[in-house]
């Protein structure tokens, strides 16, 4: 028998789920207060030392150029703008990374479950060269050894009006004249033609189970239709031609070698990783499913994108998701090589220009932190989507 | 979450002993641990440059050793610490260093908004361009359409946009985060012109494979003084700073060399003199050093004049003229208030 003595244990602090909440409070209490001392504390530091502080510096004129801007940027612009352009830089070649790293990794990650003895050694040989080298040094390499091999200005390499020479690749730049709208009406019309023709066809597949190529015939519908527009409207379009001038190449689009350097770094680098991460999901599918499908007469290819693939991703996406947000991070080692991008602009001309380092590096940290964090949704989203539907 | 808490209280503990660092009197800091840290540049030769036994020397070095020889009698009293031009400022406003002399150019925005001070010039430059001989080019003027290769963070980015601005001259530029790089980008061809201040030129040049490959352009499109900077407020340490570099130049107008020191502090009967070496009066006693402050950074480091040609002079491989740096009476504009 339990000894009912009376006691006051069951008052208010002797609550499990009280003192919890309590303890909660005090906790929350301490970090807002150690948050608040160290934030006035830097406060008075700064006003003691006479460093000024805030952000109106950014409504400032900025004075510096940037090499690479894909916004009208000069000189006469705010830092405020100078910003942006540095953060698209980033967010562009933190995207195109993340592309390119994905196609080739894809690649290189097949190519060592070869059957063929080559190719899978060949894939093994770049993959373990690749991420065992410090990826500083592999921009290094590219900038200043692969690409400052190319030759000078006035000895580019000429391929009809494309000029590749070591300050980078010149084409033609495209100048839309008027008439260009039916153009881009009839691309609009065949993209949406071909949804149309997608959506058909899987209906027409579920319910007839009858097949229909609708990915390549849509393909071919948008050239075609964007061809015939082109041709209709007596193609409105004229090229700003590179010209050779006195010190370099001038005219033209440019793609810099700073650039491409830090392009070809990032997915090669990023590659050999993301082949380990995809040969390891597919390798996790159990064989019986190749056989099970193969059984039911589906042909190699429809094996690996029905069967292998959608079960093969479920492993894949979360270390993908990792790599994607180290490329994304890893993208500010361009400022060693010129690379114009959050790192190089904001934290070295801007902060040493204003003075301002509290500002720009909280700044700096704040984009990186919104660019991994929205990398990292899109990925849980997608993930998700990819899951077990368990029934 | 007991833990938790602890570590809280730890970090608090940390902030608030931050918070009363860097506060003290330099002087007192830098007697307690007996050596001046200094912040230098990763390498500039004649400036401040690790050899390769560790030793630095350059003209940037002997304002610290000069410094150290004023407040301990000890040139070799002083550590240093190699900063990028993006960490210099930093360095200083956190205290991780007593002194900044990294060829660091004294502007508005930086003495009034980063919380330092400069103390004096030890070398007036300006910003040049450098190219190579074979382009055939004679002025800067001639640079329309050019590549500029330079450093990041420092003045000359501005001064080279302001001076393309100005002459309405188009150029692509190529900005590389620390200065060997973007030697070595210019170096490949990916520039046609780098740009430095003219010290910075010459001494990038005598690095180069082939330096009588290249020229340093005539014109110089900026002013640059360059100088020793301390924390602002910390006027004591300033003074010392200071007058630690204007000991030398007085020393140079007076004739006082490190050899010849010794001697005339014993022989002379020039009141002056015999104030400067403190056998008359105790000048130290108002920084707060010894009476033979300015006699040891005589005798220990040299005056500007032989600073300048051990380090930069036309016999070392820097070799730059003394022109604007030479004492104002042979007409240059090294000129400093006497000491008295």
């Amino acid at each position: 028998m339990i000894d009912k003595t009376p006691s006051n244990n069951n008052s208010f602090l002797n609550d499990a789920g009280n003192r919890a909440l309590i303890f909660q409070i005090l906790l929350l209490a301490l970090v807002v207060f150690v948050g608040y001392y160290l934030f006035s504390n830097l406060q008075s530091n700064l006003d003691n030392r006479g460093i000024s502080t805030g952000l109106s510096f950014l409504n400032e004129p900025a004075g510096f150029p940037i090499l690479i801007h894909l916004i009208e940027y000069t000189e006469a612009n705010s830092y405020g703008r100078a910003f942006l352009v540095a953060l698209i830089n980033t967010v562009v070649i933190s995207l195109l990374g993340i592309v390119l790293a994905t196609v080739l990794g894809v690649i290189i990650g097949l190519a060592r479950l070869s059957n063929n003895w080559l190719v899978a050694r060949l894939a093994t040989v770049y993959v373990e060269t690749l991420r065992n080298l410090p990826l500083l040094l592999q921009m290094f390499f590219w900038y200043f050894a692969v690409l400052a091999a190319l030759p000078h200005p006035r000895e580019s390499f000429i391929f009809a009006d494309f000029f590749l020479n070591k300050r980078g690749i010149y084409s033609p730049n495209p100048i839309f004249q008027e008439g260009f709208g039916f153009v881009i009406a009839g691309f609009v019309l065949s993209i949406v033609a071909a949804i149309a023709l997608i959506v058909w066809a899987k209906k027409r597949q579920t319910k007839t189970g009858l097949w229909f190529p609708a990915y390549w015939s849509s393909f071919g519908i948008i050239i075609a239709v964007t061809l015939l527009s082109l041709v209709i409207s007596g193609f409105p379009i004229e090229f700003d031609l590179p010209q050779k001038s006195r010190f370099n190449v001038t005219g033209g689009m440019v793609l810099p070698p700073e650039f491409v350097a830090v392009l070809i770094a990032l997915s090669t680098y990023t590659a050999s990783f993301i082949a380990e991460i995809v040969r390891a999901g597919i390798l996790s599918v159990n064989w019986g499913q190749t056989e099970a499908a193969r059984s039911l007469g589906l042909k190699d290819s429809l094996t690996q994108r029905l069967i292998v693939l959608p079960q093969a991703l479920r492993v894949i996406i979360p270390p993908l998701t990792s790599q994607f947000l180290n490329l994304a991070k890893n993208s500010s080692l361009g400022a060693a090589i010129a690379y114009p991008e959050l790192v190089a602009v904001v934290m070295g001309t801007t902060l040493n220009q204003t003075g301002q380092a509290i500002e720009t590096i909280g700044l700096c940290m704040l984009v990186y932190g919104s660019l991994s964090l929205s990398i990292s949704l899109f990925m849980n989203w997608y993930n998700k989507k990819m899951s077990l539907i368990e029934r | 979450m007991k833990s938790n808490v602890g570590k809280l209280l730890s970090t608090a503990a940390i902030a608030a002993t931050i918070s009363t660092g860097a506060t003290a009197a330099t002087l007192d800091d830098v007697k307690a641990k007996g050596f001046i840290q200094c912040g230098v540049s990763q390498g500039v030769p004649g400036f401040s440059n690790a050899d390769a036994s560790g030793n630095w020397t350059g003209i940037d070095v002997d304002a610290c050793r000069a410094t150290a020889a004023a407040v301990f009698g000890d040139a070799q009293a002083v550590k240093f610490t190699p900063l990028s031009a993006k960490e210099r400022f930093t360095a200083l406003q956190s205290g991780e260093i007593d002194m900044l002399s990294r060829n660091t150019t004294w502007t508005y925005t930086r003495d009034s908004s980063l919380g330092l001070d400069f103390t004096a010039v030890n070398f007036y430059d300006g910003q040049g361009f450098m190219v190579r001989k074979d382009l055939g080019v004679e002025s800067a003027l001639d640079l329309d359409g050019a590549t500029v290769c330079t450093e990041q963070g420092t003045t000359t980015e501005l001064n080279m946009a302001d001076f393309f601005r100005k002459h309405k001259l188009s150029y692509v530029p190529v900005v590389v985060q620390k200065a060997d790089e973007a030697v070595a980008a210019y170096d490949s061809g990916r520039c046609d012109v780098f740009t430095t201040d003219k010290s910075g030129l010459a001494a990038q040049r005598s690095k180069l494979a082939e330096p009588n490959a290249h020229v340093i352009l005539p014109e110089t499109i900026s002013k640059e003084p360059l100088g020793p900077v301390v924390r602002h407020g910390d006027n004591q340490w300033k003074d010392i700073v200071t007058w630690s570099m204007f000991v030398q130049v007085n020393a140079e107008e007076l004739g006082i060399t490190s050899k010849n020191v010794a001697t005339i502090k014993k022989e002379t009967t020039d009141p002056g003199i015999a104030r400067l070496l403190g056998t008359e009066g105790d000048m130290g006693a108002q920084l707060g050093l010894s009476a033979d402050w300015a006699y040891n950074i005589i005798a220990l480091v040299g005056n500007y004049g032989e600073v300048f040609e051990n380090n930069v002079g036309p016999a070392t491989p820097v070799g730059l003229p003394r022109g604007i740096n030479n004492l104002w009476t042979e007409g240059g504009v090294m000129y400093a208030p006497p000491v008295r």
